[in-house]
């Protein structure tokens, strides 16, 4: 086993450890914490993967500052104060999670075989890249996207005001 | 192979050294100063076994002792482990958050070139954005873990600054990175080292002769983003006058009201270190980095013609001083600020965040647009 093999599967076992922390803690507050820590290890997995701008935008945007607002507002609302409602059963959760595990496992045997590794080169990864691939090829998606938060903000804003 | 990680190491750990030594020194300053200011004498009675003499060193041995010595307190009805992780989830990325920042240029030592500055990314700035937006985390857990009204106060009230001022901060950043045309802060520095007149079209040649004698430092290319960067940094290490989260007349002590001990130090020495670090980013992007004005890589070129030849090492500690020195006036001017100015009130922090420095530095970044496209037409 390649020392950048065993690396992945410590990273990688880590990783599932934490995402099941998140779903079976008990406090909401813990499994925010868990999933930041998820959220961290895809970050150094991403360094790994001769990714670092990509790895650090992950922890820029989830790690740094979506989480931040998750926490923000579990800490406004102090769940600990609401009894959580079962909506769902075990049931439900066993046959949605094996439905996802089998679409996964299609995914993974159909299909071409994985292609082989190819070296990194100089530029892969870097800003200029990243930037050049995002206002030429996928403009559009782009300026979409930001088009969708302008409308969630307004929306925000507008289900904000609409009491006063 | 083993003297590059030896290299890397030594790197790491001097700045490493530097910074922490630096913030404890700070602690002092900071009593001093004030005491200064107010017209005190401040701390002078640090005696270790009777002997007083060496004031500074003193405290700086005296201070840690005491933290350490004192009894850790973790409130009964509170998060234990998370009381316990906050602490450091504070102190951490104060700490990692310079070595991106670089403190000298080149330095050629027989066969080996070493770049003064421990991480080269080519996205340093956004590394450090990172970092920043990771320390909410020390202070909103350490609030909610200790079970204090009081502290979850400051907790809100330190997330909700912190993640407003970011905003402010990144696009007050961004101005320089298009005059620079760079995410990398050594090459921002390195930027800084050329004349103003060098940058400028042969149209506006009657600008050479005065302006243009001017090194390229940021503070002369974009005076008001470092005016809004400046603001925003004093309210990320949330000290007067933005120091709400900690506010003690309605708060206590805000989000550490329940840390004692080692913890509490942790908190304090992280703030400290955020002073410096906000210290070298000022320092990188808007005066010059480690630039000496018109001193190049083989010594003084200044503008009317004469040079001073200087020796590569000669060179190199000249860049490292001044880069230590504009750190360290930074580091007071932010403790001048402290002792210097009232605490807003919390309406107007966020007035200040969202509708002036915000506004602002979107203003900037598009008259900084125009500018660069008009003059390099």
């Amino acid at each position: 086993m390649t020392p950048s093999l065993m690396l992945f599967y410590v990273l990688g076992g880590l990783l599932v450890i934490a995402s099941l922390m998140v779903v079976f803690l008990s406090s909401v507050v813990h499994s925010a914490m868990a999933l930041v820590a998820a959220l961290f290890l895809i970050a150094i997995l991403f360094l790994t993967l001769h990714a670092p701008m990509v790895g650090v935008l992950q922890v820029l945007v989830y790690a740094g500052a979506i989480m931040v607002l998750f926490l923000f507002v579990i800490m406004l609302l102090n769940p600990a104060a609401v009894e959580p409602r079962r909506r769902f059963g075990w049931g439900f959760g066993i046959v949605a999670s094996l439905l996802l595990a089998g679409a996964l496992v299609a995914v993974m045997t159909n299909g071409e075989a994985p292609l082989d590794p190819v070296a990194a080169t100089e530029l892969f990864g870097s800003p200029e890249t990243l930037a050049k691939s995002l206002f030429t090829d996928f403009v559009l998606p782009f300026e979409i996207a930001s088009v969708l938060l302008l409308v969630a903000i307004i929306g925000a804003v507008v289900l904000a005001k609409r009491e006063s | 192979m083993i003297v590059d990680v030896g290299i890397i190491a030594a790197k790491a750990f001097l700045v490493l050294f530097m910074v922490l030594n630096l913030a404890g020194v700070l602690g002092w300053i900071e009593r001093k100063g004030s005491a200064l200011i107010q017209d005190r004498i401040g701390a002078n009675r640090a005696s270790i076994f009777g002997f007083a003499g060496l004031g500074l060193v003193n405290t700086l041995i005296a201070d840690p002792l005491k933290f350490l010595t004192k009894e850790d307190f973790i409130p009964p009805h509170g998060d234990k482990f998370l009381h316990t992780l906050a602490p450091c989830m504070a102190f951490f990325p104060a700490l990692v958050t310079f070595a991106v920042i670089p403190f000298g240029d080149i330095l050629v030592l027989g066969d080996w070139v070493i770049n003064l500055q421990v991480a080269d990314l080519n996205f340093g700035i956004l590394y450090i954005f990172a970092m920043a937006s990771l320390s909410v985390y020390g202070i909103v857990i350490g609030a909610w873990a200790s079970n204090n009204k009081f502290s979850l106060l400051g907790g809100v009230r330190g997330s909700a600054q912190m993640i407003s001022y970011e905003v402010a901060m990144g696009l007050s950043a961004i101005g320089v990175l298009m005059v620079y045309g760079t995410l990398d802060l050594q090459e921002i520095a390195r930027g800084q080292g050329s004349l103003i007149r060098d940058l400028l079209p042969d149209s506006l040649g009657f600008l050479k002769t005065n302006i243009g004698q001017l090194p390229a430092w940021g503070i002369f290319l974009q005076p008001l983003a470092f005016l809004l960067f400046f603001v925003a940094a004093v309210a990320e290490t949330k000290r007067i006058p933005f120091d709400l989260p900690e506010g003690e007349s309605e708060l206590v002590a805000g989000y550490h009201v329940e840390y004692s001990g080692g913890k509490f130090l942790m908190f304090f020495a992280g703030e400290f270190a955020e002073i410096v670090t906000a210290a070298g980013l000022m320092t990188t992007l808007f005066f010059g980095g480690w630039q000496v004005p018109y001193l190049m890589r083989d010594g003084f070129h200044f503008p009317w013609g004469e040079s001073w030849l200087l020796p590569h090492l000669a060179v190199a500690a000249l860049q490292v001083a001044a880069f230590m020195l504009k750190v360290l006036f930074f580091c007071w001017l932010q403790i001048l600020l402290r002792w210097t100015v009232p605490r807003f009130r919390y309406d107007q922090v966020m007035r200040l965040g969202w509708k002036m420095l915000l506004p602002l530095a979107l203003v900037n970044v598009i008259v900084t647009a125009i500018v660069i496209v008009a003059v390099n037409r």
